[in-house]
């Protein structure tokens, strides 16, 4: 029944996306792309969810599950060895996305507050190390525990005013935080430099080896990225991670079983804002250049979108999230003038057949300890 | 301490209309009491007043000796006072067990970087945690449902889960609004059972209930209210003859 339900959707899913390609690709592309998406898709499901399967499907599954992470990570690790300078730059923006997204996933998607200026913390992560770069000359590494923190502080000031609202009130609270950042980003043009923003910011450095390479900063990423991955998802497998949840779920019953309100939500934009800080800065070293244009409620929306599309409140949802719409616009490259069309249009039906994300929520799986 | 509750003169009114007006009553440690009174008497603001929920525009909570009638919910909930909603709250996305583990918040504490860096600190109070709801969610009988989300209970269960979920936090005093509600007979059987194995553990109860048949069996002590006002207390025989609360509440039917 599950594995009926899947299939039909998967060839809902397939047919639509090749009847958007089919004006641009012919007819071979579009059926290429249908059989690809067709059998991608419960394929992902299966490896994500051993259960579905019959028994011995399930045992193979079990057997590869080890071996999944280091597969991705040899392949993670051999990108820069067999792909181009291009694909680097898109993964690097991947990484950088990544970043935001598991940032705002902590906020949205696990305490349930909405945020939609999260690029004025993105923005603030870049302009800390913008400035303090090329005014002080301070460099990368001792910039970026400072830009995260101070990144954590500025969500927590957010915050602070924002505590007593909800759901829509918040959002616009957020929102007009971000326009109000990248307005005094736009006009302090003795601090900022206003529109023309900050060039000639430093990349990083390690042991003597600038890491302004692109093969070295992928690697740069892609280790902040690991670490966030890991950090998170144990704060989210713990005490403070159940409290948010509880928090999203039941606020008033969040606070009857002696979850301080107040505090978590604190918590929870800080911590998410941490990372966006940790992305601004990112973004600053790689492009060397910033400016307020970077930093706009498109992007805040872009991010959002990233994290609902992968499955709100979902880790791995938010890298699916991510990866997606950093990459299909790449690969929409193509039809320039449609593309933006095909993206907006993708993601509406998307919403529509599978309303709770790519991979939705993950419930955990707790065993019982056996006694010893 | 014989009282563990006492509550003197609390008033709580919304705009003009007042949900409670100087209510004052003691609760005995270790008894099961129950709340009584028609719709719309003030019955679930009263314990929203106890549990940090609503604050009251006057009088005083002592809960142990402490005042807590300013106190936000999670501070009330860390002094020893738990609760059950009318309707229910649940955390309906989390499974029945995380249910309950969340509900340790207080009990079982580590930091944030324990947890991050999951040293032996976090392995071993998690594993209490876990193995402290498995007890909890037995305790009430879900058992065979710990994996399931909460979402997908029965209405009868999820009650139970609730009461699972408050006893997780330790409490001293257990606040049970309506916890039959719609339970067909066996249900609330069941459910009654329940709440005499939970005053076995040394819990004080306080019950709020429409059925009578339940609330004059187990109840040692009842408190009326109606429109917000106390119009009786004292034992099943003694509310049930009082021509106040046959008048406001019971109907004359009931005596007969």
């Amino acid at each position: 029944m599950r594995n009926k339900r899947l299939l039909v959707r998967s060839l809902i899913i397939a047919s639509w996306a090749a009847i958007l390609f089919l004006p641009f690709k012919g007819i071979r592309g579009a059926a290429e792309l249908f059989l690809v998406i067709a059998a991608g898709i419960p394929v992902f499901h299966f490896l994500q969810r051993g259960m579905v399967l019959p028994k011995h499907f399930r045992s193979v599954v079990s057997f590869l599950r080890p071996f999944f992470i280091p597969v991705f990570l040899i392949a993670a690790l051999a990108v820069p060895f067999l792909a181009g300078d291009y694909y680097l730059d898109v993964l690097i923006m991947c990484g950088i996305y990544i970043l935001l997204a598991l940032g705002l996933n902590v906020i949205v998607g696990f305490a349930g507050l909405l945020n939609l200026g999260f690029a004025a913390f993105y923005a603030i992560g870049a302009y800390i190390y913008g400035l303090l770069n090329t005014k002080l000359g301070i460099g990368f590494w001792p910039c970026l525990p400072v830009s995260a923190a101070g990144t954590a502080c500025a969500g927590l000031l957010v915050a602070v005013p924002a505590l007593r609202l909800r759901g829509d009130y918040l959002a616009i609270v957020t929102l007009g935080f971000g326009e109000i950042l990248r307005l005094v980003l736009n006009n302090w043009d003795s601090v900022t430099n206003g529109p023309n923003g900050i060039s000639g910011i430093a990349p990083p450095q390690l042991a003597g080896i600038s890491l302004g390479n692109l093969k070295y900063f992928y690697y740069l990423v892609l280790a902040i990225v690991l670490l966030s991955v890991f950090v998170i998802r144990r704060v989210e497998r713990s005490r403070t991670g159940r409290a948010w949840i509880a928090l999203r779920e039941n606020e008033i019953a969040a606070s009857s079983i002696g979850i301080n309100v107040t505090r978590y939500k604190l918590y929870a934009f800080a911590f998410g804002s941490f990372w966006a800080g940790i992305a601004g800065i990112l973004f600053a070293a790689k492009m060397r250049f910033i400016s307020p244009e970077s930093f706009t409620f498109a992007e805040s929306v872009l991010i959002l979108s990233m994290v609902i599309l992968g499955g709100t409140g979902n880790i791995y949802g938010a890298i699916a999230g991510a990866f997606l719409l950093v990459l299909l616009p790449e690969v929409l490259r193509e039809v320039q003038l449609y593309r933006m069309l095909i993206l907006g249009i993708g993601l509406v039906l998307l919403m529509i057949f599978k309303p709770e994300g790519l991979l939705g929520k993950n419930l955990r799986k707790i065993r019982q300890p056996v006694e010893d | 301490m014989v009282h563990i509750l006492e509550a003197r003169d609390v008033s709580k009114h919304f705009g003009g209309i007042g949900a409670l007006e100087d209510v004052s009553f003691k609760i005995r440690k270790g008894a099961i009491i129950s709340i009584i009174g028609p719709n719309g008497a003030g019955k679930t603001t009263l314990f929203n007043c106890l549990t940090g929920i609503a604050r009251p525009d006057r009088g005083a909570i002592y809960f142990m000796e402490n005042e807590i009638s300013k106190l936000p919910a999670h501070r009330v909930t860390e002094l020893g006072i738990a609760r059950t909603f009318q309707n229910i709250r649940l955390f309906p996305e989390m499974t029945v067990i995380e249910n309950v583990m969340v509900a340790q918040h207080l009990r079982v504490r580590y930091g944030l970087l324990s947890a991050i860096a999951h040293n032996r600190t976090f392995r071993k109070k998690e594993k209490d945690i876990i193995e402290k709801a498995f007890e909890y969610v037995g305790f009430v009988g879900l058992e065979n449902f710990a994996r399931t989300p909460a979402c997908n209970l029965s209405y009868g269960s999820q009650r139970r889960l609730e009461i699972a979920r408050a006893l997780a936090t330790e409490p001293g005093l257990l606040l049970l609004d309506e916890p039959t509600a719609g339970m067909n007979a066996i249900e609330t059987m069941e459910v009654m059972d329940l709440i005499a194995q939970i005053r076995e553990l040394g819990k004080t109860i306080v019950l709020i209930e429409h059925d009578m048949k339940l609330v004059m069996g187990i109840s040692e002590w009842i408190i009326v209210l109606d429109h917000g006002v106390k119009i009786a207390e004292g034992t099943a025989e003694e509310v049930r003859n009082d021509p106040l609360v046959i008048d406001a509440y019971l109907g004359k039917e009931a005596v007969q």
